[in-house]
C-alpha cells in the first residue's frame, strides 16, 4: 500500500457539495479491468465539454474552462479543498485511483461519505476532515492568494498555512499507522490468522448453516 | 445498562477481534461479487499469491454490463457488441473459474442484479455479514443481516481473509407508524426519509428502519428501502426479522433445510431490537403524511411530494444548498415554481436493485393494462431484476400487459439505472426512473433523471408527464 507522510502542496477548489462519485469517475471507466489509467477521466463530465469514452486521449478534447482544475493557477495542485460529503454514492474505488492517478493527494473537506473515506486509506490519499468554518477559511485565503499550498503533516496530524497558522485534525490511530508506514493491510490482518481460524470454528459450531453451502 | 440494537448484536456475534476505539476485526459470512469492482481485486490476490480464505463464501454474477436487448443477450458473453464490456464479463467468468467461485453466468436462468438474486436464491440469509463492491449491499439487510458496500481493495482483503477491519458505526432508528395511503409504496417512504435527513443525514450510522409501516410491508418493500439506506448516506439499512423475513426465506435453494433450518429459525427469532435498546437518534415519520414521491434535482434529497412546486433557490437560507439547487435546476432545465406535475417525460425506465422485484412489475404492470404508453414517450423500459422474476412475470402475463401497452420488455441486468451497458438517456432527456440516483448523468451523459416508484413511473408513461397515482 502506498504510504502518506508529508505533503506540501498547491490547493485546488472543488467548491460544491455532495460531490458524488459518479461525478468523480463516470461509470464508463469503470469497465477497465485494470487499477490505473484513471487520471485523464477524473470529473470527466464537468472538466470537458464532450462525452468521453474509456481508452479515448483526452490532449485535444475541448476543456470547459469554468472548470477549476483547467485554471491554468490550479495546475499541479495536489491537495483537493471540498464541501460537505465528498465522495457519496457508490462504492466505486475508481474514484480514489482516478484522483491519486491525478495527482491529487489530500481531500480536505468538512466531511466524507463513510465508503469513499475509507477507501482513500488503501490508497495513499489522506481525507482531512476539518469544521465548516475552518474549511470555509481556508476556501477564502485559496481564492484570495495564487499559488496557495498548504502543509500536510500526518504524524502531528497537523494542517499548516501559508501564514504559519497549524489546524489539527483528528484521524484514527489504525489507519494512521498503516497509511503512514504503507502497510499492507492484508498481511496485518492475516498476523491474526488463529484468531478468524478460532472464531471461525466457533461460528461454525454456532451458525452450521452459514457453511459447507450446497443449493437445490 | 440499556439492551442491544440489532446493529449492536450483528457486530458483536461476528468480531473476531476488538480492537481500540470501538474499531474492530468483523467476520464477514458472504461476499458477492460482480464484473466491475472485482478484476483488480483478484488481481491482487493473484499478485500476492494468496487464496480465497473461503471459497464457498463467495458467489459472483455479472450485472451491471450485460445487454438487456435479446438479440445482443442471446450470444452469451461473445455476444456483448462493446469490447470492453465483453472483457470485463469474461475476466469474472475467468476468475470464478481458476479460484472455483460459484457464479451464474449471463445466461444463466439464475443471473440477475447482485442484490436482486442473493436474496432471492437464499445466498443472503438473516444474522449474516454480506459485503460486495457495491454500495447498495444495504439491500441484504432487509432480511437482518449486516451488509455493506466496499471498495475494491476491501473486496481482496474480505477473499483473502474473510474478515474486514471496521469502526462500529452509530445507530439510527427512522420509525414509521400509521399506514400508507393506497398507491403511496416502500420507494415513497424512503424518499421522503432521505427529503427529511439528506444524503448525508446517516454518515456513520447504520439505519434501522421500524414502525407499522415498516412491519406491514412485504420483503420486497423493505429491500428498496434498505436498498436506499446509502442513498441517505448510511452503509447499513437493516429491518428486524419476522414472520414475513422467515416466511420468504423458506424453502430458497440456498437456504437451509430440514433440522439446519429449525435451528437456523430459533437464532433468527432474536435479530431484532431490544426494546430498551438506546439510537443515537431517532426520526419518526407518520405514514399516512407520505405522498408519492418526485425527485427534482441532481441528489436524492432534492424531492417532493408528486403535488409539489419546485422551490425557489432565492428563498434557501443556507449559501450551499442555494448554490447546489440552482445548479440542480440549471442541469435539469427546470425553473422555480413550476408543478412537478408539468414535467414532461421522454423515457420511462422501470428496473433496478431498487424496484426490479416481481411486486414492483406487478404495480406497474397493473397501472398500464389496457393503456397506452403516450406518443411523446420515445422509450419505456421494462427490466426485471433477475431470470427468475423475469419468468414468473411471463408466467403471470406481465410481459403482455407491458408489451401491449408500448413498454419493452427486456433481459434482466442494471441497464439504464447506470447506463454500464448499451441502456442510456441522450442528453436533456427526462426520465422517469425507478432506480436510486438521480446525479448528473448517471443515466446518460446530459440525462435528467427524476426517481420515482414503479407505480407512478408507469401513470407517467402513459401520462407522458408526472400524474398522482393515488387518484388513478
Amino acid at each position: 500500500m502506498k504510504s502518506f507522510t508529508v505533503l506540501e502542496g498547491l490547493v485546488a477548489p472543488m467548491d460544491r457539495a455532495n460531490v458524488d462519485t459518479d461525478l468523480i469517475i463516470p461509470k464508463q471507466f469503470l469497465k477497465s479491468i485494470k487499477r490505473s489509467g484513471f487520471g485523464p477521466y477524473l470529473f470527466d463530465e464537468v472538466r470537458y465539454m464532450d462525452q468521453g469514452e474509456p481508452g479515448q486521449d483526452c490532449t485535444h478534447r475541448p476543456r470547459n474552462p469554468e472548470f477549476a482544475l483547467n485554471k491554468p493557477r490550479y495546475q499541479g495542485a495536489r491537495i483537493l479543498l471540498a464541501r460537505e460529503n465528498f465522495g457519496c454514492g457508490s462504492s466505486r474505488e475508481h474514484a480514489p485511483w482516478a484522483l491519486e492517478d491525478f495527482g491529487i493527494h489530500c481531500i480536505i473537506a468538512p466531511s466524507f461519505a463513510d465508503i469513499f473515506y475509507n477507501n482513500c486509506f488503501k490508497n495513499g490519499i489522506l481525507p482531512v476532515e476539518l469544521a465548516p468554518a475552518v474549511v470555509d477559511q481556508l476556501f477564502q485565503e485559496m481564492y484570495e492568494n495564487e499559488g496557495y499550498s498548504l502543509v500536510v503533516d500526518l504524524s502531528s496530524q497537523r494542517v499548516e498555512t501559508p501564514t504559519g497558522e497549524t489546524i489539527s485534525f483528528a484521524v484514527d490511530e489504525f489507519r494512521k499507522h498503516c497509511l503512514l508506514n504503507g502497510l499492507d493491510d492484508i498481511g496485518l490482518t492475516l498476523n491474526s490468522a488463529d484468531a478468524i481460524r478460532s472464531y471461525e470454528q466457533k461460528w461454525r459450531k454456532q451458525s452450521p448453516w452459514l457453511f459447507d453451502v450446497v443449493g437445490v | 445498562m440499556s439492551g442491544k440494537t440489532l446493529y449492536e448484536k450483528l457486530w458483536q456475534s461476528h468480531l473476531v477481534e476488538e480492537r481500540d476505539n470501538d474499531s474492530g476485526l468483523i467476520y464477514i459470512d458472504r461476499q458477492l461479487i460482480h464484473e466491475v469492482t472485482s478484476p483488480q481485486a483478484f488481481e491482487g490476490l493473484r499478485l500476492a499469491n494468496r487464496q480465497p480464505w473461503r471459497v464457498d463464501a463467495n458467489f459472483a454474477v455479472p450485472d451491471h454490463n450485460v445487454p438487456t436487448e435479446l438479440h445482443e443477450r442471446s450470444g452469451g458473453v461473445a455476444g456483448i457488441a462493446d469490447p470492453i464490456s465483453r472483457l470485463q464479463v469474461q475476466t469474472l467468468d475467468d476468475n470464478c473459474r481458476d479460484f472455483q467461485i460459484l457464479e451464474f453466468q449471463i445466461n444463466d436462468v439464475r443471473q440477475g442484479i447482485v442484490h436482486v438474486v442473493g436474496p432471492e436464491q437464499g445466498v443472503t440469509l438473516p444474522g449474516m455479514t454480506i459485503v460486495c463492491g457495491d454500495s447498495h449491499t444495504s439491500t441484504h439487510g432487509a432480511l437482518g443481516a449486516m451488509a455493506q458496500g466496499i471498495g475494491t481493495s476491501e473486496v481482496e482483503h474480505v477473499m483473502a481473509t474473510q474478515c474486514l477491519v471496521q469502526q462500529k458505526m452509530k445507530n439510527m432508528l427512522v420509525r414509521v407508524d400509521g399506514t400508507l395511503q393506497t398507491g403511496v409504496t416502500a420507494k415513497d417512504v424512503v424518499l421522503a426519509v432521505i427529503g427529511e435527513i439528506g444524503t448525508a443525514g446517516g454518515n456513520n450510522h447504520a439505519i434501522e428502519f421500524g414502525g407499522e409501516v415498516v412491519r406491514a410491508l412485504s420483503m420486497e418493500g423493505r429491500m428498496t428501502i434498505c436498498n436506499m439506506a446509502i442513498e441517505a448516506g448510511a452503509r447499513v439499512g437493516l429491518i428486524a426479522v419476522d414472520d414475513t423475513t422467515i416466511e420468504y426465506v423458506k424453502g430458497r435453494p440456498f437456504a437451509p433445510r430440514g433440522e439446519l433450518w429449525d435451528q437456523a429459525v430459533v437464532a433468527w427469532r432474536e435479530l431484532h431490537s431490544d426494546d430498551d435498546a438506546h439510537f443515537d437518534r431517532v426520526i419518526e415519520l407518520r405514514g399516512e403524511d407520505i405522498a408519492p414521491q418526485v425527485t427534482w434535482g441532481t441528489s436524492p434529497e432534492m424531492v417532493l411530494p408528486v403535488d409539489g412546486i419546485i422551490p425557489d433557490p432565492q428563498l434557501m437560507e443556507n449559501a450551499g444548498k442555494r448554490h447546489a439547487a440552482d445548479r440542480a435546476l440549471e442541469y435539469m432545465g427546470l425553473k422555480a415554481g413550476m408543478a412537478i406535475s408539468d414535467i414532461q417525460l421522454d423515457t420511462v425506465f422501470i428496473g433496478s436493485c431498487t424496484n426490479s422485484r416481481i411486486e414492483d412489475l406487478r404495480a406497474a404492470a397493473a397501472v398500464v393494462k389496457g393503456k397506452k404508453v403516450a406518443s411523446t414517450v420515445k422509450r419505456a423500459l421494462v427490466v426485471p431484476g433477475s431470470g427468475q422474476i423475469k419468468k414468473q412475470a411471463e408466467e403471470e402475463g406481465l410481459d403482455k400487459i407491458f408489451i401491449e401497452a408500448g413498454l419493452e420488455w427486456r433481459e434482466p441486468g442494471c441497464s439504464m439505472c447506470l447506463a454500464m451497458n448499451s441502456d442510456k438517456l441522450g442528453a436533456g432527456e427526462h426520465c422517469a426512473s425507478t432506480s436510486n440516483r438521480n446525479f448528473e448523468g448517471r443515466q446518460g451523459f446530459g440525462g435528467r433523471t427524476h426517481l420515482v416508484s414503479p407505480a407512478m413511473a408507469a401513470a407517467a408513461a402513459v401520462a407522458g408527464h408526472f400524474v398522482d397515482v393515488r387518484n388513478w
